[in-house]
């Protein structure tokens, strides 16, 4: 800093201004990856909206106590998760329901697989294949979902996974070793 | 391979799983990103001013459809009175006529009674000692 230079302080409406910018540049960077976890783990894409809604609304009040300790995206990605729980356990009658209404069905899941440089035959077993792993997904516990998700889709480091749900690394591992031998064994089951 | 080292780390890996699990997350992030872009309606919230307003509003439109409807009840209703009024005036009118016809009728009847009772009293009346006389000119008169 220059010699003279005056330093101007710091007001608390500037203060509030650097936090809004702050917090306006996490949304923007992670909302995408937000909602596509809530829209894996629910297969709704209304709710999967609503509940990342949800997520940066509690994030915005509680932005002053983020302290840094860990990423912002894992500390959104906790919030996700929590709010998605939350939903789940008190609206249990009504989230079947409603996802048995709104929820897509495996085949419209596995037709978004992007056709890349594949025969056409190729892309036929790709699509069957996403889609038995979209049912075995359906069929994991929601703590091996959310553990499973986190790391094949969002491709999140055990750490991370251990942080966002509040499990060790260790019991991470142990929910994901299950679900991967579970999705293993639907598509052998299928051949 | 970053993803098949991940696949690695909780058991055996066959190529069949890597592949499943890499067009999985593919297809998740294809879809993800479809319904992440696409149009999204929002309402704007009404402030509580417009509330007021929408509700003093309805209220208006209320009373005045509520009002137009009584109003043209109400007219309804009054002419049918009036209709059922000249309805029964018209009745009474035919049936004073009808009881005027019958007693003019009754009182001409009465006088044709009266005259041809007073006729045959006089005719009853001419002296017996005449009664040649009479029949003599009536014959006079029907030869």
């Amino acid at each position: 800093m220059a010699a003279g230079a005056i330093l101007e302080p710091m007001t608390m409406a500037m203060a509030n201004e650097i936090a809004a910018e702050e917090f306006s540049a996490v949304v923007a960077r992670h909302r995408p990856q937000i909602f596509r976890f809530l829209l894996a783990s629910t297969r709704d894409v209304d709710l999967a909206e609503t509940l990342t809604q949800d997520c940066f609304l509690k994030a915005h009040r509680n932005w002053s106590s983020f302290r840094g300790e860990s990423s912002a995206m894992t500390w959104l990605m906790r919030i996700a998760i929590n709010l998605q729980k939350d939903h789940w356990r008190n609206r249990r009658m009504q989230f079947w329901r409603h996802t048995q209404m709104n929820a897509v069905g495996l085949d419209e899941a596995s037709e978004w697989l992007p056709s890349g440089e594949r025969s056409v035959e190729q892309q036929l077993l790709a699509k069957e294949r996403v889609r038995q792993v979209s049912k075995a997904v359906e069929g994991l516990s929601e703590r091996q979902r959310t553990v499973f998700l986190l790391r094949y889709v969002e491709e999140a480091e055990l750490s991370e996974i251990a942080q966002a749900t509040g499990l060790s690394e260790g019991t991470v591992k142990a929910h994901l070793s299950r679900a991967v031998a579970k999705v293993r064994s639907e598509l052998g089951g299928k051949r | 391979m970053i993803f098949k080292n991940k696949v690695d780390e909780v058991g055996n890996v066959t190529e069949e799983l890597d592949e499943a699990l890499r067009d999985f997350r593919l297809s998740v992030h294809a879809w993800s990103d479809a319904a992440f872009s696409r149009q999204r309606t929002a309402v704007a919230p009404v402030a509580p001013r417009q509330v007021w307003r929408l509700a003093v509003g309805w209220a208006l439109g209320c009373v005045l459809v509520a009002g137009g409807a009584s109003a043209g009840v109400w007219q309804h209703h009054q002419r049918e009175m009036k209709n059922a009024a000249a309805r029964v005036a018209e009745q009474q009118r035919l049936q004073e006529q009808l009881v005027a016809q019958q007693r003019s009728q009754q009182a001409r009847q009465e006088d044709e009674d009266l005259l041809a009772k007073v006729d045959s009293d006089i005719s009853r009346e001419v002296p017996a000692a005449m009664e040649p006389l009479a029949q003599m000119m009536a014959e006079d008169e029907n030869p």
